[in-house]
């Protein structure tokens, strides 16, 4: 699903808060993905070129594949990605994928994803808010750290558990992230 | 042990583990730790640079080691993913290329723990002799 690509685009823009929000609508036949960043935001003329595979503000190389692959992944189903972003404010990535097209990708382990990102990164805030039909569940790293501590995120050994929190909670949602 | 559901459970996992993680919290100068560096961009990540970097933080819980691991974005070594910089206390940074889980054991036994080096240094020039 790329979503580890947008989360590290986020992170090279400098943000100190991730937000991650997936909605799963059987009812309506669809799910959105939206990640927002407190980032350093794109001008317009950015947000323009920025799926273009080609196109990248890196220097080690020239190409940047990740947004262009979650637009293509969305469209393939019949969905769409939307950018929207300001200079000094921050940008919304938001892919919308028709629930039950064959071509829509597995959520894929988001969990990891998450915790992945939220370890190798412990100064940024990270909300993953994820809604099933009338059930949700919301990990919050500011919340987390209150309940056992700063350094949580810093621990290798607690990468495990942390993990596993957002695993069964997601059981609970009876999430499928292999379909 | 019981299934972590909520944040009182990760609490109790926390201090069930709490004697292991006192080192690190104590310390606040990462150059005192190994640093490991994988490589998080699309290339990164397609190749498998995930699973690298999971086995790496539990191979470092297990062991009981005292190590850092954290992301960084493309290094430009496109062609080596998933790859790895790996700094040691004391020593230069050196660039692994095209790691998977079983090549983490590998740096870990090998480079990190008997200072051997080992194949896949990035640039290609070095070899082990």
């Amino acid at each position: 699903m790329h979503i580890m690509d947008i989360f590290q685009n986020s992170i090279r823009a400098g943000a100190s808060f991730i937000s991650l929000d997936v909605i799963e609508n059987i009812h309506d036949n669809f799910m959105k993905i939206e990640i927002t960043d407190n980032g350093c935001g794109m001008t317009k003329e950015m947000v323009q070129n920025v799926t273009d595979p080609f196109f990248t503000t890196r220097t080690t190389r020239k190409v940047g594949l990740g947004l262009s692959l979650l637009r293509q992944n969305a469209e393939r189903t019949g969905g769409v990605m939307s950018i929207s972003s300001e200079p000094g404010k921050g940008t919304t990535v938001t892919a919308t994928f028709v629930y039950d097209n064959i071509d829509r990708p597995v959520l894929g382990d988001v969990p990891g994803a998450v915790i992945l990102t939220a370890t190798a990164n412990p100064g940024i805030r990270f909300i993953y808010h994820h809604v099933k039909d009338n059930k949700s569940f919301t990990f919050d790293t500011l919340e987390v750290k209150k309940e056992i501590g700063e350094n949580s995120f810093e621990s290798p050994e607690l990468y495990s558990a942390l993990k596993e929190y957002i695993v069964e909670n997601l059981k609970e949602l009876k999430v499928d992230l292999d379909s | 042990m019981e299934k972590i559901k909520s944040l009182a459970d990760l609490r109790k996992m926390k201090e069930s583990l709490q004697s292991g993680m006192t080192l690190r919290e104590k310390s606040i100068d990462p150059a005192s730790h190994i640093q490991v560096k994988v490589a998080m961009a699309t290339c990164g990540i397609a190749s498998g640079a995930k699973e690298v970097m999971e086995t790496f933080i539990d191979e470092f819980a297990k062991r009981n080691m005292d190590a850092v691991v954290t992301q960084t974005g493309c290094m430009g070594y496109c062609y080596a993913e998933p790859t790895v910089e790996i700094k040691k206390p004391g020593s230069d940074p050196v660039t692994f290329g095209f790691v998977n889980p079983k090549k983490v054991n590998q740096l870990i036994d090998k480079y990190i723990i008997n200072n051997e080096l080992v194949d896949g240094i990035i640039p290609v020039n070095y070899e082990k002799v």
